[in-house]
């Protein structure tokens, strides 16, 4: 089987001493959506920084759709899209520039990025904005320049490092629905962020890395089902009476009794709660997560 | 990548750095205009009416070319140092890491990018010498390649610079402690014939006297040295400029960790 990106016993040390990647081992499968997640400086800018070669790798082999990036570096970049983290644009050009600029750099014809360039900034809401000095523009619409530039050659594999990072809430939905789509449309989406609930909802795969090593890589349903704990929120019509307890779950009651938390340990059924609460004519009205499944894990596997 | 993709490439570099200079023109070209108009109004015309002749020809004619080729030297250098130092600076160079452009092209594109700036400073201060002096044109084919490599030249010790230095004092420090001092001691106002045996000796080392005075034989038909060894200096340094400036990039140096 090819895959989108192969990663075989990858190191990096950089001047100083200092071991990133302790030899790390990552396959990505064609039409993933796969996260890598790692707490600040556990190895994660450094893998992505190696796959579109910012970073020199000190040793491994790292293939691209089958073409081993030591042996045909030209073919292999080809098949990337690089959303970095920090803006890395010349934010004197202007937004068409930027963009148009970029398919240069593949050697795509003026004709073709132009028309690419109209379909992305179209896609992405910048068209009214094209003929601006790209510095002009506000954070969110920066992120969504960024993400035109690294659309602009088709490629195969979208790698997003931090894109929501400083985005509010209604634009990073919007990003995630162009990125879905994307996705949808076959591109193999590779994405690092600290909004866990973002890769626990959007994500098929999972990697997490912590000190230049991974700790995990499963999919996101494998990694959830080990959870052990849910805490539930649930809120209720009318406040339960004084003193009211179940003693085989964990419950906190809120002040105005209309709300509580509930532990479920893996094995316990959640019926027994509502039937407790039929019982004494408290209906549920709406019930949640009270914290991130995957924020759970992540730490859990962090702290070892 | 395709050949054709190889040159759409190198074109996308070159436009890039054309239509940076000439965006940013109150900094790039109008300064040396002024500063040469300067240079040919109090050294050309107030001081070099009491100087007398040199080589045969006016004082003012006689510095002209050395002026000229200052400016070539000076803005192809400063050009690529400057614009590539500051795509390190914010980033912006990554956008042609990440991409399939081959280094060379990267070096070639922002070479040409430097002389393309030199050349036209270059003209700028010949058509406003015309205000001050007659010049002659002794070998246009002579004048053309030498004024060409010295900006290749040049442009490659700009992108060098570029690749080491970390601030932007560091791309000051070469023009400013070095190139100017060359520059200015290599003969663009004076012939070496006017030194003592010693300085004449220790003049042949500065390598922008043999460009200058190059540059001056195509135009005047003088020169303090043998052209052809001009030419062989210029071609040698541009080899190992361009093999050291590719080497750097190949390893990423200061561009990548």
């Amino acid at each position: 089987m090819t895959y989108a990106i192969e990663i075989s016993d990858l190191k990096k040390r950089y001047e100083g001493g200092f071991e990133a990647l302790k030899g790390i081992d990552l396959k990505v499968e064609k039409g993933d959506f796969f996260a890598l997640l790692g707490p600040n400086g556990a190895g994660k800018s450094t893998t992505i920084g190696i796959l579109c070669s910012l970073v020199n790798k000190s040793s491994g082999k790292v293939s691209i759709f089958g073409t081993d990036v030591d042996e045909n570096f030209a073919k292999a970049k080809k098949y990337l899209g690089v959303v970095p983290q920090e803006f890395n644009f010349n934010v004197f050009e202007t937004v068409f520039n930027v963009v148009v600029t970029q398919a240069g750099f593949y050697g795509i014809s003026k004709v073709v990025a132009a028309e690419r360039a109209e379909k992305y900034l179209k896609q992405l809401d910048l068209w009214d904005k094209r003929n601006d000095q790209s510095r002009m523009l506000s954070g969110g619409m920066k992120r969504r320049l960024m993400i035109a530039r690294a659309l602009i050659h088709e490629p195969e594999v979208l790698i997003l490092d931090e894109p929501t990072a400083g985005v509010d809430i209604e634009l990073r939905r919007s990003m995630w629905e162009f990125i879905k789509k994307l996705n949808e449309q076959g591109t193999t989406i590779i994405l690092t962020t600290h909004y866990l609930e973002e890769a626990e909802q959007l994500c098929r795969n999972i990697a997490i890395i912590n000190a230049g090593e991974i700790v995990e890589n499963t999919s996101v349903k494998a990694l959830l089902k080990t959870l052990n704990q849910e805490t539930f929120i649930l809120d209720l019509d009318v406040s339960v009476p004084d003193g009211w307890d179940l003693p085989e779950f964990n419950i906190v009651i809120s002040k105005d009794a209309t709300t509580i938390e509930v532990e479920v340990i893996k094995g316990q059924s959640i019926n027994a709660i509502f039937k407790a609460l039929d019982a004494i004519s408290v209906n549920v009205v709406s019930m949640r997560n009270k914290s991130n499944r995957l924020e759970e894990l992540f730490v859990k596997l962090i702290k070892g | 990548m395709k050949n054709s993709e190889i040159w759409i490439a190198f074109y996308t570099i070159l436009v890039r750095e054309i239509r940076r200079f000439t965006r940013i023109w109150p900094q790039t070209l109008l300064p040396p205009a002024i500063t040469m108009s300067l240079y040919f109004a109090i050294f050309g015309n107030l001081i070099g009416d009491r100087i007398g002749e040199m080589g045969g020809f006016s004082y003012m004619q006689y510095i002209v070319p050395g002026l000229i080729m200052m400016s070539v030297i000076t803005n192809s250098y400063s050009n690529v140092s400057s614009s590539f130092f500051s795509a390190k600076f914010q980033h912006s160079v990554q956008e042609l890491l990440v991409s399939p452009t081959p280094n060379w092209i990267i070096l070639l594109g922002y070479t040409l990018g430097g002389v393309a700036r030199g050349l036209c400073v270059g003209l700028i201060v010949t058509v406003l010498s015309l205000f001050f002096t007659h010049l002659a044109l002794e070998n246009l084919f002579l004048t053309v390649l030498v004024v060409c490599l010295t900006a290749v030249m040049f442009s490659l010790g700009g992108f060098v610079n570029a690749i080491y230095a970390k601030s932007f004092d560091d791309v000051s420090i070469v023009p400013t402690f070095i190139l100017t001092p060359l520059t200015y001691l290599g003969g663009v106002f004076y012939s070496i014939d006017l030194l003592p045996d010693f300085w004449q000796s220790i003049s042949m080392l500065n390598p922008v006297l043999y460009m200058v005075n190059a540059f001056r034989y195509g135009i005047l038909g003088v020169s303090d040295i043998n052209v052809y060894w001009a030419l062989v200096i210029v071609s040698v340094f541009i080899v190992l400029l361009f093999w050291f400036g590719l080497r750097l990039l190949n390893q990423g140096k200061g561009i990548r960790n």
